[in-house]
């Protein structure tokens, strides 16, 4: 049981490669971290892994099998940047709850306030709207998490809770995760190993 | 702040209905010559005056911007209907489609719109039927531009990703993350095209290029008034053109405050 990528690699439309024969294997319940320097792929790496862009060659297997192309998806990407991953003509409560029903327990996990549910997007500060899309993607049916530089923009205090929560799930669901991160200090003190893109691609 | 746009919404609105009220109310016997009555300065019995063959200028007036109201909703919709076809076309059925598209929107919108309706209009041999299709066929370019590019955003905005990862389907994405973004737009976009419809007719009617000269038209109002400027009769001019003015503002107004109240960015007044 495991997310696999298998010889990837995305060319870029001027025909330069951004990287090229990638293998990656992310097991049940592994926490593997990539770090590496802006504009070197990570990103592009994780559309790939989450289904929403194709690479130009290779592919990816999940429990042996192709990504679906419906459905709910097993892997799940949590962007930098919560403003551009949520409808702004959309209430809080209903981002929320567009895949599935969060319960009580992970509102609470996460410090999610019912009270902003009622609200616009635009009324929610970067870390709230972060707490509601981690939420958002945690569905019992996600069976691995992309973290792409997921909590770089809060606080060190908000970062260790929603760290401390999602290590929680990941722990009891059997969630794989990769974390994309600049931060190494985060990545050797939550993951089980680090992967270093630049040296992997040179 | 919201209220102040929708006090200017109803006011617009108030403004465009009465041409419309008042050219069903007035008798169109103010639209035959009564020779005992002619060239009469605006007083209380006729509000506008009276022109060279005695008509009352305030039902020439109504029933003429009724008119212009009535071709300019025609043009506006099919307008509107041919931008959103081309827009869907262009974002949604690959590039060759998008191409050939854009370069039919650079080509309409490079020639002057003007030249264009005198051309379409005298090819479809004048008349309603000509002013409507020479509206129609030229004032979709910038609309079917702003939906082409509104469509293109949308379908690679992480939310829309998002929600297909979330296992929704392209129907269920296509109305409730796509369509009330769109729809405003259209709508808004609709509504700005009208006061560019009426005042082209105008402007085609004033030409001699348009509608037919027994029609109560504001353009043939305006085109015929000039002759008499020079005699001192100011009102002939004055009052079409001052109303022709109000309700093309009154559209501009209507549909800038319908934008400002559904504009995302200031969902939150």
């Amino acid at each position: 049981m495991k997310l696999e990528a298998i010889g990837i690699g995305k060319q870029l439309p001027d025909k330069s490669w951004l990287f090229r024969s990638i293998d990656l294997s992310i097991r049940q319940g592994e926490i593997v971290g990539l770090q590496g320097a802006s504009g070197s792929g990570k990103s592009s790496l994780c559309r790939i892994l989450a289904g929403m862009d194709s690479p130009t060659e290779g592919e990816v297997r999940i429990n042996g099998h192709l990504l679906p192309k419906r459905g709910y998806h097993p892997v799940q990407l949590v962007y930098q940047h919560p403003e551009h991953a949520v409808n702004p003509r959309w209430k809080v409560g209903a981002i929320l709850n567009e895949g599935w029903q969060p319960d009580d327990e992970l509102l609470d996990a996460l410090h999610i306030d019912r009270s902003w549910f009622n609200r616009w997007p635009s009324e929610l500060s970067g870390g709230q709207l972060q707490r509601i899309c981690i939420a958002r993607s945690l569905s019992p049916h996600t069976s691995y998490l992309l973290a792409d530089e997921m909590t770089t923009m809060l606080d060190a205090i908000t970062q260790a809770q929603i760290w401390k929560t999602a290590l929680q799930i990941a722990e009891r669901r059997k969630m794989g995760m990769l974390v994309v991160s600049h931060d190494r200090a985060l990545l050797h003190k939550v993951c089980d190993r680090v992967i270093d893109f630049h040296a992997w691609t040179v | 702040m919201k209220r102040s746009y929708l006090l200017t919404i109803i006011s617009a609105s108030v403004l465009l209905v009465v041409p419309l009220l008042l050219a069903a109310l007035l008798s169109s016997k103010g639209l035959l010559s009564q020779l005992d009555a002619r060239n009469l300065s605006p007083s209380w019995n006729h509000l506008f005056g009276t022109d060279w063959l005695g008509r009352d200028m305030l039902t020439r007036t109504m029933k003429g911007l009724a008119l212009s109201i009535g071709v300019g909703t025609a043009a506006s919709i099919s307008s509107a209907i041919i931008a959103c076809i081309l827009g869907l076309i262009a974002a949604t059925l690959g590039k060759t489609a998008d191409r050939i598209i854009t370069w039919l929107i650079d080509c309409f919108l490079s020639v002057p719109h003007l030249v264009l309706l005198i051309l379409i209009a005298f090819a479809a041999g004048g008349g309603m039927k000509g002013v409507i299709l020479a509206l129609a066929l030229t004032h979709w370019p910038s609309l079917a531009r702003l939906l082409r590019a509104e469509i293109l955003a949308m379908k690679v905005a992480p939310y829309v990703i998002i929600s297909k990862q979330l296992g929704k389907s392209s129907w269920w994405i296509a109305t409730r993350h796509m369509l009330p973004h769109l729809l405003p737009q259209f709508i808004v976009g609709a509504l700005l095209m009208f006061p560019h419809a009426i005042l082209h007719e105008a402007a085609l009617t004033f030409l001699g290029m348009g509608l037919s000269p027994h029609q109560p038209a504001i353009g043939i109002i305006l085109s015929e008034s000039m002759k008499y400027i020079s005699a001192g009769m100011w009102w002939l001019a004055v009052f079409p053109g001052l109303c022709l003015f109000i309700v093309v503002r009154a559209f501009d107004m209507l549909a800038r405050s319908l934008y400002s109240i559904i504009d995302p960015s200031r969902a939150r007044q």
